[in-house]
């Protein structure tokens, strides 16, 4: 309890601290270059330099925290990488040699692809399916509400409840596991899932499609209802059925949504890491990259360099969905 | 929409059919791990929890009276009670090995290794009747099969609380999670408003990069922190593994989609509002703090809501940046190492996974609707 009061006290102090500096900085530049008495000349010179300034001072706590936190780990990372186990000395690129011929890598590189096609992929569909059927129903509301859940449980309590779906029981004995109760009760033989190589990767992923696909779908649902009536009208005036309005009016006008729900959800399978850590740990070749990074950062005492260097292959990796976004996001603005 | 949803065409029928099934699957995992969490841990051992209202069989060894509690009738010697002790249930089968724990029906006299014979009734009693006087300071091993009726218990929670540290492991992710969730708002709201409203260089070039930090993978971050926490730890003395670093990591994590969403928002806002203002003398810092900030709440607290679930909900950057101890170990690095520890006992993971999810369950029902107003404003735009 008393972790909690302390944790109050840092929250107010913190909070207060950071009201203290935006009023005490705004303060000063005000009475350093005072601008609403004295001669006009003078004032308006001074009313210039302070609009000049505070903009820095409204942006200095920020940009100081994502300087600290996000730009100068993303430039460390990189020198990291060409340096050694305690990053102390210099090694070329012979942590990115190992990298290329290390058979662990290879198997995560393999696995991260295997996610990277099939989750979003699933998720994406699932997602608009349902947001296009809950569209009909009266209690879709509801309903929505109950896919959606998944994403309010955190990846390790996922892995948990399905972990306990897959558990396995010698044959012979009652299944406790969901699967494997359906299995035996269907006639067929109970499995050990998670430890089955290969197909062990789908069983992990399709946790993170049930994450996943409340937020697809919570997002398509929105864009689906965002097109306008007319063209669905003229469509069914022209004759066209449910299946031809829904892909060939319905979808190519909501394309930027689906790419901006397929990126986001691409993003966040490249960090998949929980959910591998929790089910496998990586093993029965169920390896990916950010599990794999974490392990080689503590493994036997922690290997920097090549933690890093595989920390900086999934950076390359999101470049592209960045720039993307960057774009999107400068062409956004324009038009406004 | 409307007159399809009314007419009750075979269509409509198997569109309703349709969204029940998907329904089904996606609550059906967590509804199964809450009702396990409930059951009888012997219960809940070995019968899938969609059997949780039917009576269970389970097989189960008890012992007889010590030999001390013996009573000499006609020249024999006798040990009886109850095998059950009070708790419910048939008995169907018993025996006397434990390799043939049902040899026996109800009923019927078993015959011991060294002679002696065994009774047990349907309600648990037993009767143990030998020739010579029973020895030794224990009961003699009775195993029995039992149907118990279900069970629904509290217990579970009540140990994982208490025994396996969950108690203490909720304190700390709330003393992680809310000051991580607050301290971020108002440094993103002040730099949301100078990128939406203030003009000065270099303005577009910031949004960009606010942009593009979005979705920097935090394992960029992991290592650089790390060495720079040891560094800081080593030079002002104190543990490289405090709250204080944790606040401030998922402060520096949150900030650009905090930013991001607040800037949308703000720059949404009417200009007349504060071009008006600007009329009257306001200075940005008095637009700012008694015009947009108030006006900004749907998009803070659908910030607030995002950080407070990502932050309760991390397992990774808990790991790094805070220790093992009980002390600072927060519920999903707790529940990873039940997974690890305690791997079969479902009775102890159930009830610690629900307890970490229930936080976020309330106030994902609760508060979904700025949940979703926030996730639309920071995807679809521009979509």
């Amino acid at each position: 309890m008393n972790q909690l009061v302390f944790a109050t006290i840092t929250m107010v102090l913190g909070v207060a601290g950071c009201a203290a500096y935006f009023l005490f900085s705004n303060w000063i530049l005000d009475t350093i270059l005072p601008s609403k008495e004295g001669d006009g000349e003078r004032a308006i010179r001074n009313l210039r330099l302070a609009n000049t300034i505070r903009p820095w001072l409204f942006l200095a706590p920020a940009l100081l925290a994502l300087g600290v936190y996000l730009f100068y780990p993303v430039l460390s990372s990189l020198r990291l990488s060409f340096f050694g186990r305690s990053g102390e000395e210099f090694v070329g690129v012979s942590n990115y040699a190992w990298m290329l011929a290390d058979g662990e890598f290879h198997e995560s590189m393999l696995n991260n692809m295997l996610w990277l096609v099939v989750v979003p992929a699933a998720a994406t569909f699932f997602g608009l399916v349902i947001a296009a059927m809950t569209d009909r129903v009266w209690w879709g509301n509801i309903a929505k509400s109950l896919i959606f859940m998944p994403m309010a449980i955190s990846f390790i309590g996922a892995a948990v409840i399905w972990k306990f779906i897959y558990d396995y029981r010698e044959e012979g004995t009652e299944q406790i596991g969901l699967l494997n109760a359906l299995v035996t009760f269907f006639g067929g033989e109970p499995q050990a899932w998670i430890t089955l190589p290969f197909y062990n990767n789908f069983f992990l992923m399709v946790i993170l499609v049930w994450i996943q696909t409340g937020f697809a779908m919570v997002i398509l649902s929105a864009a689906l209802r965002g097109i306008p009536e007319e063209t669905i009208e003229a469509a069914v005036i022209d004759g066209a059925n449910g299946l031809q309005i829904f892909f060939k009016i319905m979808i190519p006008q909501i394309w930027g949504t689906i790419a901006v729900v397929w990126t986001t959800i691409t993003i966040l399978v490249l960090k998949v890491f929980d959910i591998v850590l929790a089910m496998t740990n990586g093993q029965w070749n169920t390896q990916v990259l950010a599990n794999l990074m974490f392990d080689w950062m503590f493994r036997g005492g922690g290997d920097f360099g090549r933690g890093a260097t595989i920390a900086i292959v999934i950076m390359v990796l999101v470049i592209p969905i960045m720039v993307w976004n960057i774009r999107r996001a400068n062409a956004e603005m324009e038009g406004r | 929409m409307a007159a399809a949803a009314s007419a009750k065409s075979p269509l409509t029928w198997a569109v309703h059919a349709g969204v029940l099934f998907l329904v089904v699957i996606w609550t059906l995992p967590t509804f199964g791990l809450f009702v396990s969490s409930l059951r009888d841990k012997d219960q809940l051992a070995v019968s899938g929890w969609w059997t949780a209202l039917t009576a269970s069989e389970q097989r189960k060894i008890g012992r007889s009276g010590a030999p001390d509690t013996q009573i000499e009738e006609d020249g024999k010697y006798v040990l009886q009670g109850n095998v059950l002790e009070g708790a419910g249930g048939t008995i169907t089968k018993f025996g006397v090995r434990s390799q043939q724990p049902a040899a026996f029906d109800v009923g019927e006299t078993a015959e011991m290794p060294r002679g002696e014979m065994m009774t047990v009734e349907p309600d648990g009693d037993y009767r143990l009747v030998s020739d010579e006087p029973w020895t030794g300071s224990r009961g003699k091993r009775i195993f029995y099969t039992v149907t118990a009726p279900p069970r629904f218990t509290l217990e579970n929670y009540s140990n994982v609380l208490r025994a396996n540290g969950l108690g203490q492991s909720f304190i700390n992710s709330l003393t992680v999670t809310i000051p991580s969730t607050v301290i971020p708002i108002l440094i993103a709201a002040f730099a949301a408003y100078a990128l939406a409203w203030m003009k000065f260089p270099g303005r577009a070039l910031l949004i960009a990069a606010v942009v593009g930090l979005l979705v920097v993978p935090l394992q960029m971050s992991l290592i650089p922190l790390l060495r720079l926490y040891n560094e800081a730890g080593l030079i002002l003395g104190v543990p490289a593994k405090t709250y204080v670093g944790i606040w401030l990591a998922h402060t520096g994590f949150g900030l650009p989609l905090a930013i991001y969403l607040l800037r949308n928002y703000i720059a949404g806002l009417p200009r007349e509002i504060m071009e008006s203002a600007k009329v009257d003398g306001a200075s940005d810092f008095d637009i700012f703090l008694k015009i947009v900030l108030p006006l900004s709440f749907p998009a803070l607290a659908s910030f607030a809501i995002f950080q407070f679930l990502w932050v309760w909900n991390d397992l990774l950057v808990a790991m790094v940046f805070l220790g093992n101890g009980d002390d600072q170990l927060v519920l999903t690095g707790r529940l990873r190492e039940l997974l690890g520890s305690r791997g079969g006992n479902w009775e102890i993971l159930t009830a610690s996974a629900f307890i970490s999810i229930i936080v976020p369950l309330i106030v994902f029902f609760g508060l979904q609707r700025y949940l979703v107003r926030g996730l639309l404003a920071g995807s679809v735009k521009g979509g």
